[in-house]
């Protein structure tokens, strides 16, 4: 009996340490708790920069001691570096690096000093893994269309850019606040990188094509002829503009990103075996992400009717996913299977640039074999060369990807929503991409693999 | 400037509150009375040092005379405390009476510093410091009552009656706090009759177990038993039914040594864990607010998110005495005291709390095991198992360790009726202490008696043969201190 409250008092005591070393930080850096207030009381706010040390966020102190937050690119980070207000909190990195930004490890004397002045000591610095340029390349691509644009090193899982339109300016958050809030129709303060919710389009064939290949051994055996179209029970499913492709293996298909010869490989698929290759990919499931991210779901089950089988297999149903979650699944084909933690924040510094802590590369899953990585790899640089992206062919640098357009509204069937997802540098990856642009009109600007070789062209030029 | 004073005092109260804990069961250690007492003397300096830092460290940040008074009448009241327990019991337990001020001590530090943000700056600390003394008063009365009243055990069905009246009449008619029908308005006075049913719970259980543990008298204890702990639940005050629920099945399992009751009861306990859970929102609500405090923050999880902030900002050290922001955690000089306490004192503090709550825990039973008498022996344990329960579901409640339950911290929160209740079972226990001591006595008198019936020469002889142990009191106390010891090895 006395055992029993020698436990309780053992586990309490432990958990008690175990908050604090391992939960504390986290939990204050909540955006509901007011005290990080008190610590601007006696911290001027750390800067944000790049990898290259270009200032992406610094707090100016005027002469009587007024500090403004400035962000000398404007827009061009709005999403994922946020903004930082007194009156209305904090978001994107600026929300969940608050916590660094707002602790100095100055020089102990030079704080010592301060404290004897009554003067602020000045907070960390955040280097982040974001580069200026390649953001920069990427907001200027998107121009005026809405979508997302998300950039991460193959082999590192490092987020260099990460772009989101309609987008605001975080040095006018204060007056444009009421603005941005009531436009239900841009919502501007929704980072779509991470938080839109698109219908995946025909990247998601790519993993269509992987649950077959894991489904049937001799998936290099695989044929269809293609007609424009294919009919199951009351639904008939049309190639993109009725095309009809003739001939095709599971290579071409990918390649000509075929609707029909996809409906009828989801159709000959074991939908519990597809929803778990689904689910291995993390849909349905928690990604690694610091920044709010929304979920991506696959809805198929056993019961599904054969016309929604179909559509999910081409990447239209109910399928839902995010730029964010669709760069992840590029960059661990790329990346040999490997699924890297994509990460933001490099390292911690004081403010003379000391460095605190420093990040490292962490592998968050295998998610597929190497083989079933390099035969992917090897349909989507096909994808780049024969078929939808060749765009990106017979450039600078090789490329391979997938391209997609979903289909989002009954009413407006001539606008689509357009993807495209792939990495260059094919022999050993470099740079994973991912684009989507909402309601294009299908010109040749609005396309997402041409947004995508604009931004690659800048970069490797 | 001051602010460098104020940084430093914290470390300092930290380092003085580590040595005061270190001592607290270093005590355990030492076989007799007189090696304890210079130990019993640096704990009463050590406490003193923390008092005056503390409240020096305030009047520093604050400015403010007042802080100085609040810090020099507390000295006062300590200080008499102490010499009036070893001027009036010679015999009690000192380490208890140390403890005692010193969880005193902690809450009068953090009342004092919150109570200056309040529209009527240090009222409650004011208020606080009397109850203090009202406290003390009954624990100076309650040992020779216990001492007096042998016809204690005969009471069983009175304090049946009387508990279950006043717990009833709460739930039917109390005044709501918080959400929870607590507390009795009578005139000025507001109170909190279930931190007295405590008392009178533990004091039927015992009666009527040390008059039978045959299975028919189980059952009617066990059925009395278990409508408080209903009454309790129907009235929302989850903390207090589950203390009850607790103190029952320990003192039931002492008494008879029946694992199978006690298993019995943790079925029960389980079975009534889950019913209550679907059929009472409430208590929905605050499991809710624990598995995720922040995803209910507008819900119920406000209270314990505000916590968390508290003694995640504080860290190993706190953030030193107003330097925090501990107004910010809602009733925190009540129920979320220990959070205030960790913000701004820091984690090492609140650990060293647990420490000292704990070591008084050891102590009782120390005191319970001694005692020959089964009523006494089940009162002492009844009574130390209702405190260090209510210390570990309050601690673990605000550090999201165990879903929250809504109690007081014993000694350190404020509010009158739990501190004169808490002095009152400090105090029962006291008397126990120095009942014991008596017994020792009467026993060893009626040797002495015995061995002068018989002729000289066979009687050192009988007397030896049979309990030595009782001859002297110093060995006694080796015995009890080993005992000590090998559960602090546990630890």
């Amino acid at each position: 009996m006395t055992y029993f409250f020698v436990i309780l008092f053992i586990a309490l005591m432990a958990y008690l340490i175990y908050f604090t070393v391992f939960r504390a930080s986290t939990v204050i850096n909540s955006p509901y708790n007011q005290r990080q207030e008190t610590f601007a009381e006696n911290v001027v706010r750390g800067t944000i920069t790049d990898r290259n040390g270009n200032v992406l966020a610094e707090t100016l102190v005027s002469d009587d001691g007024t500090e403004t937050r400035n962000y000398p690119y404007g827009s061009v980070f709005a999403h994922v570096i946020g903004y930082s207000d007194p009156q209305y909190g904090n978001m994107g990195l600026e929300s969940v690096e608050n916590f660094e930004l707002l602790t100095s490890n100055a020089f102990f004397l030079e704080k010592l000093q301060n404290e004897f002045d009554g003067a602020k000591n000045i907070g960390d610095t955040v280097v982040t893994t974001l580069d200026a340029d390649l953001q920069q390349a990427s907001y200027d691509a998107l121009g005026s269309y809405k979508g997302a644009v998300v950039i991460i090193e193959a082999s590192t899982g490092k987020i260099l850019a990460m772009v989101s339109k309609p987008d605001f300016d975080p040095n006018d958050i204060a007056e444009d606040w009421s603005d941005l809030n009531n436009d239900s129709k841009n919502s501007p303060m929704l980072n779509r990188a991470t938080q839109g919710s698109y219908a995946p389009g025909s990247t998601f064939k790519i993993i269509t094509t992987l649950a077959f290949m894991r489904q049937n051994s001799n998936y290099a055996d695989y044929t269809y002829d293609c007609d424009g179209e294919i009919t199951e029970g009351n639904t008939t499913i049309h190639c993109f503009g009725s095309t009809a492709h003739g001939h095709e293996d599971l290579r071409s298909s990918v390649a000509n990103s075929c609707n029909s010869s996809f409906a009828n490989i989801g159709l000959s698929l074991d939908i519990s075996k597809y929803r778990e290759t689904a689910e291995d990919l993390l849909f349905n499931n928690s990604l690694p992400s610091v920044l709010n991210y929304t979920k991506s779901s696959f809805a198929l089950t056993e019961d599904s009717e054969d016309s929604e089988v179909m559509m999910t297999a081409m990447g239209q149903g109910k399928t839902m996913t995010s730029p964010y979650h669709m760069a992840m699944i590029t960059q661990a084909i790329a990346n040999g299977g490997t699924m890297m933690r994509p990460y933001l924040v490099d390292s911690i510094t004081n403010y003379t640039g000391s460095e605190i802590r420093h990040n490292v590369p962490q592998s968050y899953r295998k998610v597929m074999t190497s083989a079933e990585a390099s035969q992917l790899k090897e349909y989507m640089e096909a994808v780049v060369e024969e078929g939808t992206g060749s765009v990106l062919s017979g450039k600078s640098y090789t490329a391979a990807g997938k391209t997609g357009t979903a289909e989002y509204s009954m009413s407006d069937s001539d606008r689509t929503h357009s993807w495209f997802m792939g990495f260059t540098n094919v022999d050993n990856p470099d740079l994973v991409i991912c684009v989507i642009t909402e309601g294009s009109d299908g010109s040749p600007g609005g396309k997402a693999v041409s947004i995508a070789a604009d931004i690659l062209d800048s970069y490797y030029d | 400037m001051a602010n460098i004073i104020i940084q430093l005092s914290k470390y300092l109260i930290i380092i003085l509150m580590a040595a005061y804990t270190f001592s607290c069961f270093s005590i355990f250690t030492r076989n007799y009375e007189d090696e304890e007492t210079p130990v019993l003397i640096r704990q009463d300096v050590l406490m003193f040092l923390i008092l005056c830092t503390a409240f020096g460290a305030m009047y520093l940040a604050e400015e403010d005379m007042r802080i100085l008074f609040i810090g020099a009448a507390l000295a006062v009241v300590l200080l008499a405390v102490i010499l009036l327990y070893n001027l009036i019991y010679p015999s009690v337990s000192r380490l208890v009476v140390n403890n005692m001020c010193m969880l005193m001590t902690a809450g009068m530090i953090m009342i004092t510093r919150l109570s200056s943000d309040n529209p009527s700056p240090y009222g409650s600390s004011v208020r606080q410091l009397i109850f203090i003394i009202l406290g003390v008063i009954f624990g100076l009365i309650v040992p020779i009552l216990i001492k007096k009243l042998t016809f204690l055990e005969q009471w069983t069905y009175i304090y049946a009656a009387v508990g279950g009246a006043a717990l009833l009449a709460v739930a039917l008619f109390g005044g709501r706090s918080g959400g929870a029908k607590l507390s009795f308005d009578l005139g000025p006075v507001n109170i909190q009759p279930s931190e007295f049913v405590k008392i009178i719970f533990v004091f039927f259980v015992a009666a009527s177990l040390k008059a039978s543990v045959e299975f028919k008298n189980v059952v009617v204890t066990t059925a009395v038993a278990a409508a408080h702990v209903l009454i309790l639940v129907v009235s929302t005050d989850l903390g207090a039914a589950l203390i009850f629920f607790i103190v029952y099945l320990v003192m039931l399992y002492v008494a008879t040594r029946q694992p199978l009751y006690a298993l019995a009861g943790i079925a029960a306990g389980c079975g009534a864990a889950v019913v209550g859970y679907h059929l009472f929102s409430h208590i929905r609500v605050r499991v809710e607010a624990w598995q995720d405090p922040f995803a209910t923050y507008s819900g119920g999880g406000y209270q314990i998110a505000q916590s968390l902030f508290g003694i995640g900002t504080g860290s190993w050290f706190g953030t030193g005495l107003f330097q925090g922001q501990p107004g910010s955690i809602p009733v925190s000089e009540t129920d979320f005291i220990f959070s205030a306490i960790t913000e701004e004192m820091g984690v090492i503090f609140g650990l060293c709390l647990i420490l000292v709550c704990v070591s008084c825990y050891i102590m009782f039973l120390n005191i319970a095991m001694e005692l020959r008498d089964p009523f006494y022996k089940l009162v002492a344990l009844g009574l130390g198992t209702c405190y260090i329960f209510q210390v570990f579901l309050q601690v673990g409640g605000v550090t999201k360790f165990i879903p929250l339950t809504g109690l007081t911290l014993p000694l350190v929160s404020y509010g009158g009726s739990s501190m004169l209740s808490t002095m009152i079972m400090f105090g029962i226990i006291q008397g126990l202490y120095i009942v014991r001591e008596d017994e020792e006595e009467k026993i060893e008198r009626k040797k002495e008696r015995e061995s002068r019936d018989v002729s000289g020469r066979t009687t050192r002889k009988k007397a030896s043969e049979n309990k030595p142990r009782f001859e002297e009191v110093p060995k006694q106390r080796t015995r009890q201190r080993k005992r000590a010891r090998s559960k602090q090895r546990i630890r």
